[in-house]
């Protein structure tokens, strides 16, 4: 049986998807946020930065504003059930991103790159950004980043070998490209941050792949156990840098490391990384022909 | 917590030091990549007063506009690094005491907070609801039609704004230092 769906209703739906993405710091990377406040030295800048942080997610969250005036990039996952139309889905949500720039839930943040005008409602060439999969649910799952500029312009791609680094093709040499990559962000992705690590893949693929990571809940587990091993050695050697929150030094430089994988060509060996700011904004919508929740 | 009335002296910024943490009061301006040719190109005479012993804020706020008043909606920092060509002939010129931002400077900046007497104020990224409600009053807005709402120089009277001093009259960065410091974990983690 083929889902019915009703474009205004989805249109609506997605618009409150935006608000909720824009105005609320995700449960988990507030707790996360929490456990590193708790974590940083008494009378530390690290302490007061992080504290200063989650009492603006508290005040966006209740006054429905913005977490970060640059409201990002809307990169859009969906998932649908067979026969859904991608050109309604599609056109829907470029009507719930008018919809969300004209509420003030959005920034205009697009810009004609030849002319360099903005075009006022967040709409425009590859915006949004869509991605589709297809899966067996009587649902459409819209997961949503909002991926902030100053984290983007620190995100990387490395190609293996890398000589300067000593990085052969392998896993150690994946570990040393993040290392350098999120050593020269310094603060400038706005640290803490969450790391989404793509390995393989072409140019292309491979930075998917690591932007998909950044929808991953933080205390989750990674199936493959080499990966785990990854994440883990990652994690904690990147909170040895000292970067701490905003570049002012202390224990805290990523809230998480997340990292996936996908097959390349014997050529090519690419290391993605998907930098996110602690402003790490993605809440995901189930949508059936009668109910939507959030999360 | 130190508190900042605006506009401050050149005796009372250098009293400032890295690491100290401040709270501002007072009347800024906001100012990005083209307020700052605007003002070394053209030399405005009407930024001149509000600028002196005051502090320009790089930031590209949200706004709304409630009957002929325009109110801050979200206003955190942008990142400051793209005026550094700019930054220390504005400071000078301007007789500014504080340039607040994200991310630092660079040696230009640093040299000119040295010399002029002023300091590198450091908000915090992502944090543009909170500051918005410490913007408590926008006095008027300087080259909105030419400029657009993002770049324009809004001039905002400020209450309890928080930041960090990252770069002092003294040479001290913090940016340099936290560098330097992560850059030897980095080399020695990756074997290099």
């Amino acid at each position: 049986m083929s889902f019915k769906l009703d474009v205004d209703r989805f249109r609506d739906a997605v618009t409150e998807l935006i608000r909720k993405a824009a105005t609320q710091l995700p449960a988990d990377v507030t707790q996360a946020m929490e456990t590193a406040r708790d974590n940083e030295d008494e009378g530390s800048p690290a302490k007061s930065v992080l504290d200063y942080m989650l009492k603006n997610a508290d005040a966006a969250r209740e006054n429905s504003t913005p977490i970060c005036q640059d409201t990002g990039t809307l990169i859009f996952f969906v998932t649908i059930p067979e026969g859904v139309s991608l050109r309604k889905i599609e056109s829907a949500i470029t009507e719930a991103a008018r919809l969300a720039t004209k509420k003030s839930y959005l920034r205009p943040n697009a810009v004609d790159s030849v002319t360099g005008k903005n075009s006022g409602d967040n709409t425009g060439v590859m915006a949004p950004n869509y991605h589709y999969e297809e899966w067996d649910e009587p649902t459409i799952k819209v997961e949503l980043m909002l991926k902030g500029g100053g984290c983007e312009n620190v995100s990387d791609q490395y190609k293996l070998p890398d000589g300067r680094l000593k990085a052969g093709r392998d896993i150690d040499g994946v570990y040393k490209c993040i290392i350098d990559a999120i050593n020269k962000a310094q603060g400038l992705g706005c640290a803490p941050g969450v790391a989404g690590i793509g390995i393989g893949g072409d140019r292309a693929s491979g930075m998917v792949v690591a932007k998909k990571q950044l929808f991953r809940k933080l205390d989750d587990t990674n199936s493959d156990p080499e990966l785990t091993k990854l994440e883990n050695r990652l994690y904690t050697d990147l909170n040895k840098l000292g970067i701490g929150p905003m570049g002012f030094g202390g224990l805290t430089t990523v809230l998480g490391v997340k990292v996936g994988a996908a097959h390349r060509l014997p050529a090519s060996f690419f290391v993605s990384l998907a930098y996110s700011c602690w402003a790490d904004r993605r809440c995901a919508m189930h949508f059936t022909e009668s109910e939507v929740s959030y999360d | 917590m130190i508190k900042i009335n605006l506009p401050i002296s050149e005796a009372d910024i250098r009293k400032l030091k890295m690491g100290d943490e401040v709270s501002l009061n007072g009347i800024m301006l906001t100012g990005r990549d083209s307020a700052h040719t605007w003002l070394l190109n053209e030399k405005p005479t009407e930024a001149r007063e509000l600028l002196k012993g005051s502090v320009i804020y790089h930031c590209g706020p949200v706004v709304k506009k409630v009957g002929d008043e325009w109110h801050f909606v979200a206003a955190g920092p942008t990142t400051s690094i793209r005026e550094e060509p700019y930054q220390g002939p504005v400071i000078k010129e301007y007789g500014i005491r504080g340039v607040m931002g994200k991310g630092g400077m660079g040696e230009k900046t640093l040299n000119a907070l040295g010399e002029h007497g002023g300091v590198y104020l450091h908000a915090v990224g992502g944090a543009a609801t909170l500051q918005a409600q410490a913007v408590k009053k926008v006095h008027g807005v300087l080259k909105l039609e030419e400029f657009g709402v993002p770049e324009a120089m809004w001039i905002i009277e400020v209450e309890d704004f928080q930041a960090v001093i990252t770069m002092d009259s003294h040479g001290n960065s913090l940016h340099k230092e936290i560098k330097a410091a992560s850059d030897k974990v980095a080399n020695k983690l990756i074997g290099i």
